[in-house]
């Protein structure tokens, strides 16, 4: 039911979180996190998914997994529908679909060497492995990611924020996945160690065929690294488009606007920028309508009436917007 | 541009920061010096143990105490009255009463500097009763007028507000409110916008020139991130390792930056402008910041450094020096660079 080059596909995805259970009645409040996203992830490109802070796009990024069952909507992985499936039913799947976490510090155990948190994917998805040919295995994959073998029987606290990134990329790659979910990969580390992790990102991707889905605020970061950009806002996303179509022609206003703060390290060429007034509003509470009207410079009465559906405006670009002049 | 005859409002002159720790002496900074003017704004960038948030703290008296910090050098500031303070080595009750009044600190977190049991009206009151004496009522109509000086919708009800019921972006507003209440000569803002959305960065950015403009106070501007320094700054010193490795005023730093380490931060960076080659590979700078314990014998970059000559650059630690006027550069190799580059020297 999928066309064979999509990897991943997504459609309607509604992530909602119940924060008050109803109480001597009071209603209950939900949070739609992510609220009817779809999308398709083809084999080997890179899709990223840029928000600000309660977009909704890690929520994304981890209920394509499965690592959190959506409320609705669908996950196909390859030909498998996979939103529906159990921790014990994913678990096979798993092997294929692979995480990267935002802080090296956090994600990985400070108790344990970085062979065992290397082979710790290789027990559950490859038991049939032995000791040695696991060792070769975790040798082999930290020089990949340009480590040295000999930096297996260290602890996280020996590296520095950009090798242990690289540790959470090869404990990623341990198992050969075709998909990477990386969400915020890049955003702890140093300038100059962030251009060291990205150019191993691309270099893997090649080298290894992966598909990944990139999750980040950064413009710059996600302007660089993949072949389409989809923007979200409030659970939503707004504008989808290939990279160089997004950037050079933005065709919402929240894209815009995104484009617009981002700060450009050009002393030569400031500019007085289109501001956003105000804050996200509470995802508890979202704007009726559109919902990025409350802080659009372009809203009309009628962007109040109705959510507006992602409509397409180019090849390949798409957005979800009624003001068709814009 | 700024004119150069305005006068300086902080000259530092060799700050060494040292932390005597259990394994032994940490140089935080070494022979850091600069001045900034009225109305003028100085980016410090670096990257992790660069010792950019430490020099200011230093000079605030924020470090701990002697034998656990010892402070050396000379930083004098100059008052909004013509008062010329020297800030090392002062005793603890006066750096208080120039805390706050003569310069003020906006830091990264503004969930974590605000005092959450206090409303955001007592917060902004309290430097104005401390400092300028005002009544608890006069205080708390200045604390309005600032709210509202900041952008803060709905000032009114905000008062009464604690900062959990604000948002990341109205709670640095809130801290700036705190800062500048007593019309600061100095405003040191150390990361103000990392932990904000781009969007609310963008409005902070405008809030904070907006109000340099309008009280002709000296900023110094701590941060990571480049675009922010194109953005806001007049002049720029990059620090590594501890040092001043280059600074000069913001235009040429990024046009023609003349230490290596300046010259690879920008050509990491990825960029937005179309028409730039995507997925391509950036030219990262290869290697880590070193560990502040054990910093490689001469120039503290050397070892990721392309220009690297060993027996010249591992020998000695390059001086500052002055390339053009109000520019200075660390390298031992900036002519020879500067040669093979096509850049006039």
């Amino acid at each position: 039911m999928t066309a064979p080059d999509t990897l991943l596909s997504v459609r309607d995805l509604r992530k909602w979180f119940t924060i008050k259970a109803g109480f001597f009645g009071a209603p209950k409040v939900v949070l739609k996190a992510v609220d009817g996203v779809s999308f398709d992830l083809r084999r080997g490109e890179v899709l990223s998914l840029v928000g600000e802070s309660g977009s909704g796009k890690s929520t994304v990024g981890r209920a394509v997994l499965n690592l959190e069952p959506p409320t609705a909507g669908t996950v196909h992985f390859g030909q498998a529908l996979i939103s529906d499936k159990s921790p014990d039913q994913m678990r096979p799947l798993r092997r294929a679909m692979q995480m990267v976490f935002q802080d090296p510090y956090a994600s990985l155990n400070p108790k344990h060497t970085v062979e065992t948190i290397l082979s710790a994917p290789l027990q559950i998805h490859m038991p049939e492995m032995d000791a040695d040919q696991q060792r070769e295995k975790v040798a082999a994959i930290l020089s990949t990611v340009g480590l040295s073998p000999a930096h297996a029987r260290r602890y996280p606290h020996e590296f520095s924020g950009g090798q242990r990134q690289r540790i959470g990329l090869a404990r990623a790659l341990m198992t050969n996945p075709e998909l990477l979910v990386a969400d915020e990969p890049v955003s702890a580390l140093d300038v100059s160690v962030q251009a060291q992790v990205i150019n191993l990102m691309l270099e893997l991707k090649d080298s290894l065929g992966l598909t990944m889905l990139f999750i980040s605020h950064d413009l710059a970061v996600v302007g660089h690294i993949s072949d389409r950009i989809a923007v979200m806002y409030l659970g939503r996303l707004v504008e989808i488009a290939d990279t160089d179509s997004l950037l050079t022609r933005p065709r919402h206003p929240y894209t815009i606007a995104l484009l617009a703060a981002a700060p450009n390290p050009d002393p030569t060429r400031r500019r007085k920028r289109q501001l956003l007034l105000g804050d996200i509003p509470s995802p508890l509470s979202p704007p009726s309508g559109c919902p990025f009207r409350s802080r659009c410079y372009a809203a009309l009465p009628a962007c109040a009436q109705t959510v507006p559906d992602l409509r397409t405006v180019g090849p390949g670009h798409a957005r979800a917007c009624i003001r068709d002049d814009l | 541009m700024i004119p150069v005859q305005r006068p300086p409002v902080l000259e530092v002159e060799n700050l060494d920061i040292a932390f005597n720790t259990k394994s032994g002496t940490i140089h935080a900074t070494r022979e850091v010096s600069f001045s900034v003017r009225q109305g003028e704004t100085l980016a410090l960038v670096g990257e992790t143990s660069s010792g950019k948030s430490v020099t200011c703290l230093g000079l605030l008296g924020l470090t701990p105490p002697p034998p656990y910090c010892q402070i050396g050098g000379s930083a004098k500031m100059t008052t909004r009255d013509g008062t010329v303070h020297q800030l090392i080595g002062r005793p603890e009750t006066d750096l208080r009463r120039l805390r706050g009044a003569a310069a003020s600190v906006i830091f990264q977190e503004p969930m974590t500097s605000l005092n959450p049991v206090h409303t955001v009206g007592e917060q902004i009151a309290e430097p104005l009763r401390i400092h300028r004496g005002l009544s608890p009522r006069a205080a708390t109509a200045r604390a309005l007028e600032l709210l509202d000086l900041v952008r803060i919708s709905d000032p009114r009800r905000r008062l009464d507000n604690y900062p959990h019921e604000l948002s990341g972006g109205m709670r640095q507003r809130v801290m700036i409110a705190v800062a500048i209440a007593c019309e600061p000569a100095l405003l040191i803002a150390d990361e103000p916008t990392t932990a904000l959305d781009v969007t609310i960065q963008a409005q902070i950015l405008e809030l904070l020139s907006d109000l340099q403009r309008q009280t002709d106070m000296a900023m110094i501007f701590i941060t990571h991130n480049l675009g922010i320094v194109a953005e806001i700054a007049d002049r720029v010193m990059v620090m590594y390792a501890g040092r001043v490795v280059e600074q000069g005023d913001v235009v040429p730093i990024f046009t023609a930056p003349r230490m290596p380490y300046t010259r690879g931060l920008l050509d990491s960076l990825p960029r937005l402008e179309p028409g730039r080659p995507r997925r391509s590979l950036l030219r990262a700078i290869p290697g880590n910041v070193p560990d502040p314990t054990a910093h490689p014998p001469g120039c503290t970059f050397g070892p990721r450094c392309d220009h690297f000559r060993a027996g010249l650059c591992d020998s000695a630690i390059p001086p500052l020096e002055q390339t053009a006027p109000g520019h200075a550069a660390r390298c031992l190799r900036l002519d020879a660079i500067a040669n093979a580059a096509g850049v006039s020297a």
